[in-house]
């Protein structure tokens, strides 16, 4: 669904990504993998168009896009969950999935329509774990506000979700529930990059591994062909023995 | 949770229940003088000018800002209008005469010091990163010093306003009432109901998230700040019309007042909660306890320490209810 080739970017001195080549297909959950600082989140901005690439290509469906803004990003059903969450905690889960894009009706906005769909959302993700949809996100648990930023980027239609660490700060059970939803989105037919540091997370739920090396793409790989040390092995040192 | 504890939580509604028993009290200490139609009325139009001021500051506030130019706003609002006036020969209007040209060039005059200082608030805020409390101080001294240059320092006055300011549209009520009225209601909806104020909350809340999501959080401070300024130019306009004067010593506390009112109506100057009907609660607390202790034979003066101390608490229930909100 998603093709990077040949990006680069840097900040002043700092090359930080070096010719990076990446393929995001429909219906799978890719495993974007790599240490601190190896690049990850700077890729996932420039896809996202918060950060302008220096050159190389992105395309969607096989055509060359150009993404200048998160706007851009959204309109091409790419939405991303970062790391933060960035939610507003005053304000409730309907308000905050709907930020930047409300429905009106003349100049007032449309507050019922809005439930409903939000409602509607959750329920098509089997997210049972909310009692009310007009709860302040302050009001809410770690991994509950993350089952609402990833439903916040279901909403709009989108196609490819990135999510950025999502199960960092949470417990076992709460990971456990939002790995089931990640899961989840690839099975509805959404292409799903899932960033994070921790293996077994990334065994849990991948069907392919991408792995950066400070900077540059050292392997994509099916998750079933390659075990936990030479991911490990492929994070540490950029190369496995053992993987072509 | 129960809906009854959700409401006494509800900082609202503790500071409604806070002025209905203020005005109890006062009905019983003061029978057939405080509690009669004809003193609710002269109350309203007392707080009518700061009212308006407050709907401005409330947007402001719920940014996480504040806007101390209220003061400069209002006179230069003031300043504005009746040069406007001087301008199409309309200073010297005789009492009982209406000529509804002046009266917009006074308001389009009024309005357009309130959009400068708000513009100026607005640009230095939001793009120069300054922060509000400090760059508000600065529009605050220099606003009225611009204003006492044009004047010389010394008031103009006028009844070319009177028809604003001493009619009565609706019968037996005075026009600021409706007036006030009406820019409570557009605040509303305009916070409450619209985008604009949804995007107001989201900034106040977290302008990172905001930015995220393609809110030009820039360019949205710019307009709430636009919003505080016009407020108090529309304030000054106001009070031209009610006093017949400018009153270029007169307003120097209003930004307190207004600050004030908004707090104790509950809206967080941490930014991201409020509402206008707080502020409406919040404008009538200190109006009410001095007309309370004047009724009632109490030196005056103590409203000023009573609303002190009531300000201190509802910024501490505020508190209070953030620290349990965030444990829980």
């Amino acid at each position: 669904m998603l093709e990077v080739r040949g990006i680069n970017k840097s900040f002043g001195p700092v090359h930080v990504l070096r010719d990076v080549a990446l393929t995001v297909r429909s219906g799978e959950v890719t495993a974007l993998v790599g240490d601190n600082g190896a690049g990850k989140s700077t890729l996932v901005k420039c896809i996202g168009g918060i950060y302008p690439i220096d050159n190389g290509e992105i395309l969607v469906d096989g055509k060359p896009v150009h993404i200048h803004s998160p706007r851009d990003a959204a309109g091409l059903g790419i939405e991303i969950v970062y790391q933060d969450l960035a939610l507003c905690d005053n304000l409730d889960i309907v308000q905050n999935m709907f930020l930047g894009r409300e429905r009106r009706r003349g100049i007032v906005l449309d507050e019922p329509s809005m439930e409903h769909l939000a409602e509607q959302t959750l329920a098509s993700l089997s997210i049972r774990t909310v009692s009310s949809v007009r709860q302040a996100v302050a009001s809410l648990s770690g991994g509950q506000r993350q089952t609402v930023a990833i439903a916040k980027a279901v909403l709009w239609n989108s196609r490819l979700v990135i999510l950025d660490e999502p199960t960092a700060a949470l417990g076992v059970a709460q990971t456990a529930q939002v790995l089931e939803l990640v899961r989840r989105l690839a099975d509805n037919g959404l292409a799903v990059v899932l960033i994070s540091h921790n293996m077994n997370d990334v065994f849990a739920v991948s069907d392919r591994i991408a792995a950066l090396y400070l900077g540059q793409m050292v392997a994509q790989v099916k998750t079933t062909e390659v075990t936990h040390a030479q991911v490990v092995e492929l994070i540490t040192s950029g190369k496995s023995g053992t993987i072509a | 949770m129960t809906r009854a504890k959700e409401i006494l939580r509800t900082p609202t509604m503790v500071t409604f229940g806070a002025l209905l028993l203020i005005i109890a009290a006062f009905s019983i200490m003061a029978p057939g003088l405080f509690n009669t139609p004809g003193n609710f009325l002269q109350l309203a139009q007392n707080v009518a000018i700061l009212t308006v001021v407050s709907v401005g500051t409330t947007f402001v506030i719920i940014t996480a800002g504040v806007d101390l130019s209220i003061p400069s706003g209002i006179v230069l609002g003031e300043v504005f209008a009746v040069h406007a006036l001087e301008m199409v020969g309309g200073l010297d209007t005789q009492p009982g005469e209406v000529h509804i040209g002046y009266v917009f060039a006074a308001l389009g005059g009024a309005i357009l010091a309130g959009l400068s200082i708000g513009a100026i608030n607005g640009i230095v805020v939001a793009y120069m990163k300054v922060p509000p409390l400090l760059a508000t101080l600065g529009t605050l001294g220099a606003g009225l010093g611009v204003a006492l240059i044009l004047q010389n320092g010394v008031n103009t006055s006028t009844y070319a306003l009177d028809p604003i300011g001493h009619g009565s549209w609706i019968a037996g009520v005075p026009n600021l009432i409706p007036i006030a009225l009406i820019i409570v209601v557009a605040g509303y909806v305009l916070l409450h109901m619209a985008v604009f104020g949804r995007h107001t909350f989201a900034i106040g809340s977290n302008p990172e998230a905001a930015r995220r999501v393609g809110i030009n959080v820039e360019r949205h401070l710019l307009k709430v700040y636009l919003i505080g300024g016009v407020t108090a130019g529309f304030a000054g306009f106001l009070s031209v019309a009610y006093f017949s004067t400018t009153s270029i010593g007169g307003h120097s506390t209003d930004n307190l007042q207004a600050v004030t009112a908004v707090a104790l109506g509950g809206t967080s100057l941490f930014g991201g909660v409020g509402s206008i009907i707080g502020t409406l609660i919040g404008v009538w607390i200190p109006a009410v306890l001095k007309n309370g202790f004047v009724i009632n034979g109490v030196q005056p003066y103590w409203q000023d320490v009573a609303v002190g101390l009531v300000l201190i608490v509802a910024v501490w229930l505020d508190q209070l209810r953030r620290r349990s909100r965030n444990r829980g």
